[in-house]
């Protein structure tokens, strides 16, 4: 007897701002333009992904007291966008990336039921707590949360939220609510009725031992940065291992590692264009702000293509703005310092090296059996992937990985459900009135 | 006599609540059919519905030249998502984006939030300015052409067309520049209710559109003359300023029974405008109170879409178009365009300031 295979998750990531989009590639399009997003979405839904996956930042990154000009930058609202692209797909799961800190739980629970009911039963919620108080200069609430109190706020703000779709019956009957909490004393009536998935789906993204928490009390899907096997493992085992407390099971939390890949006519080939992306990816300029961000120093004068400087880091730094800060940027410079001086490479092959994260390069075939391993060897769930290139980044996957996933039985052939929680093969939430 | 200005048409999709999208996009194609500048969903945190501008988004696809203004209330969010979901609008609806500024006055919404209690609307409306301001601010603070993709130097963005907004006001400060670049508009139209004292001042310097409500056309020709006067003492170029009336219609008099849900007709603010009657004598209201100059067009607010909408496009715009008072076709792209509005110039880049 065959045993049925496990089926895989796929998420696609639209590769907007960040520093490992290939903006001077000729194919590189907007990241601003609805066509964009319009070209992605259609496309992972050609594929029957998941979901669509919009990531958020609050703040232009800063540089030495400047706005850093090296990274794609620019990005139109989440849910906004979501709702726009509600109009041009039918299937696809619609999730979008909002902070837990500068937000108010009645306002935001109203927007995801109502991309829920504009989407009929797609939407998600990625709850992201946010890392400084720079990003704070741009709300009212100012100001920073230090991270347990970010992760109370979270959870205290989710359960909030669900408390609100639920205040409404399956039937249709509007009741009033109360919460008084440590971050939040709210009560009134809901103005949307529960939604067509019962609630939108909730991720959650963060790596701290309280994230992995939170994560097991309170999200359906955990979106992690562990992409290699080894490490896939582990984090797999420890947040599953997190359920029982909370009474749930195992398979009620999806873990989907971020990933990145590189498609070629054969793996040797595959190998030589994933060395190129690296390259464009990290350019002269960029090398040298790696370097800064952990050393906390102007480093504008060395030569990328020269050795590493034998300074020391600045831990108090200012330097950069907008970015998690290395724990132990002494040690992190040390094992930088050793790689390069072993194999003799300059700082910007050092950075090539160490920052690199193509997580499947090879032929279809061969990236498609890679995913495959991940999950049979439980290092995740399924995967978001997170593509180089706007907006047709996504193009080869669906054409040429798809195929081979749905003939080796490892992903849907069509959608059986309309909503993104059948999708996900998670059960509609018991309502809790 | 002057030239009679072109006559602008707008129309409200509230009603009862509704909960799916294909309600909203039939009625936005049927005003599209009608060749109307805009239409509007009223919003506010306690009524039962659809957050408005999240509608609008998922209509935007679906339509092609109308354009979609969303009430959005400035006392309980943020000033920077507001003015990032608008200029969002405005990128997902290629410039045909709009924002009708109000404020959340009663304890009932407050409790919501549990963050500040009710305030009186005068100084709601002062905060409510200063979310307009900000939000041009923030629309300005990335020059058009800010991205440059320069491989040479390795550079996406010029960093000398971003700006900080530096924003102090008495209730919030943004510090800026924005996440979201310059928006196809410039700055997506800006509407005020300038019916009450409260709103009037903020609507003389921040709306595009004004929107008030009188019975009589000297009425509206006194608020009109008002709020262009006091636009000028804010430096702003009247001319650049389109009132409309706001007008409750109810053209269902052959209907027998009203749509469900419709068991009252809807409060009538003092002084408001109300009209009962066919669709032949509202163009001929329309007609007459547009020839006495007293407003640049209308801001119809049917009792029940589901149905007057038709007859209002059908009918009355028909036959406006047939006396050739109104446009036939959609001769532009954006909201901007239909109003007859320019794009506005960057504050920024005319001070030719770096930050
Ligand atoms: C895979 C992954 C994706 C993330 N994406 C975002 C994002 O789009 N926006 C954001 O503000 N934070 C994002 N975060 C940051 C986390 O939500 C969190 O604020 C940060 O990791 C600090 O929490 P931690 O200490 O628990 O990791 C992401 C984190 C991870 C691991």
């Amino acid at each position: 007897m065959t045993a049925v295979r496990k089926q895989m998750h796929l998420a696609a990531h639209f590769p907007g701002v960040n520093n490992t989009t290939v903006w001077a590639d000729p194919r590189s399009k907007s990241q601003i333009d609805f066509s964009s997003f319009e070209h992605l979405a259609r496309t992972a839904e050609r594929g029957l992904f998941d979901f669509f996956f919009l990531a958020e930042g609050l703040r232009l990154r800063e540089h030495n007291g400047r706005i850093h000009d090296l990274d794609v930058v620019g990005r139109p609202e989440s849910l906004t966008v979501l709702s726009a692209l509600a109009a041009v797909t039918e299937r696809l799961g619609l999730a979008a990336t909002v902070n837990a800190t500068f937000n108010e739980p009645y306002e935001l629970a109203r927007r995801l039921a109502s991309l829920d009911h504009l989407s009929g039963g797609r939407a998600a919620w990625n709850v992201v707590t946010s890392s400084d108080g720079f990003t704070g200069e741009n709300f009212r609430r100012g100001g920073f949360l230090d991270r347990a109190d970010r992760y109370t706020r979270a959870a205290e703000f989710v359960s909030v939220a669900r408390a609100l779709w639920d205040s409404w019956s399956p039937a249709g009957a509007a009741r009033p609510f109360a919460h008084d909490g440590r971050h939040f004393a709210i009560e009134g009536e809901f103005t949307v009725p529960r939604s067509p998935q019962g609630h939108p789906v909730v991720i959650q993204a963060g790596d701290s031992d309280e994230g992995r928490e939170f994560a097991a009390s309170a999200a359906d899907v955990i979106f992690t940065r562990h992409g290699t096997l080894e490490a896939g493992r582990a984090f797999y085992a420890d947040v599953k291992g997190r359920l029982a407390r909370y009474g749930r099971s195992p398979d009620g939390l999806k873990v989907m590692p971020g990933v990145t890949f590189v498609i070629g006519d054969s793996d040797a080939e595959a190998q030589e264009r994933a060395a190129e992306i690296r390259r464009l990816q990290v350019s002269p300029q960029n090398a040298i702000l790696a370097l800064e961000l952990i050393w906390g120093r102007d480093l504008s004068s060395y030569d990328p293509e020269g050795p590493l400087p034998d300074i020391d880091p600045d831990p108090d730094s200012a330097l950069v703005q907008g970015r998690v800060k290395i724990a132990d940027p002494f040690a992190t410079a040390a094992k930088w310092r050793a790689l390069s001086q072993a194999k003799g490479l300059s700082i910007r092959q050092t950075v090539i090296e160490t920052t690199g994260r193509q997580s499947f390069i090879g032929s279809a075939q061969s990236v498609a059996a890679q995913m495959e391993e991940f999950v049979a060897e439980g290092a995740a769930d399924g995967f978001i992937l997170v593509p180089h290139l706007t907006p047709g980044g996504l193009d080869d996957f669906v054409e040429e990985v798809v195929p081979l996933l749905q003939e080796r039985g490892a992903f849907r052939t069509e959608y059986s459900g309309a909503t993104l929680r059948s999708h996900l093969g998670l059960a509609e939430p018991v309502w809790k009135g | 006599m002057s030239a009679i200005r072109p006559l602008h048409l707008a129309v409200a999709l509230d009603g009862p609540a509704r909960y799916d999208a294909d309600h909203y996009v039939g009625l936005a194609r049927l005003a599209e059919r009608g060749a109307l500048d805009f239409v509007t969903l009223g919003d506010s945190f306690a009524r039962p519905g659809l957050d408005a501008l999240a509608v609008l988004s998922r209509i935007a696809p679906a339509t092609e030249r109308i354009g979609l203004v969303p009430t959005v209330t400035t006392t309980h969010t943020e000033p920077f998502h507001v003015s990032t979901a608008v200029a969002t609008l405005d990128w997902v609806s290629r410039g045909r984006a709009g924002w009708t500024v109000d404020v959340s006055t009663t304890e009932t919404e407050a409790r919501l939030f549990g963050r500040r209690p009710a305030a009186p609307a005068t100084d709601l409306w002062r905060e409510a300015g200063d979310v307009a301001d900000v939000a041009r601010r923030l629309w300005d603070s990335w020059e058009d052409g800010a991205e440059i993709r320069d491989t040479a130097t390795g550079r996406f963005i010029d960093r000398d067309k971003l700006h900080h907004v530096d924003f102090e006001g008495s209730a919030f400060s943004v510090r800026g520049p924005s996440i979201v670049p310059r928006p196809p508009q410039g700055h997506p139209v800006t509407v005020v209710d300038g019916t009450g004292t409260a709103s009037r001042e903020e609507a003389a310097r921040h709306a595009d559109v004004v929107l008030v409500r009188a019975g009589a056309p000297d009425k509206a020709a006194v608020i009109r003359e008002d709020v262009r006067r006091r636009a000028s003492a804010h430096g702003r170029d009247p001319e650049a300023i389109r009132v409309l009336v706001s007008l409750a219609v109810d053209l269902g008099e052959v209907e027998a029974s009203p749509e469900p849900g419709l068991e009252s007709r809807p409060e009538l603010a003092a002084g408001g405008s109300y009209f009962s009657g066919g669709p032949v004598e509202l163009a001929d209201l329309i007609t007459q109170w547009h020839q006495d100059g007293a407003v640049d067009g209308f801001h119809l607010v049917p009792l029940a879409p589901g149905r007057d909408l038709e007859r209002i496009v059908n009918g009355t715009v028909a036959l406006l178009q047939h006396r050739s008072l109104f446009r036939t076709f959609y001769p532009g792209g954006t909201l901007r365009e239909h109003l007859g509005l320019a794009r506005p110039a960057n504050q920024y880049a005319l001070a030719g300031g770096t930050s």
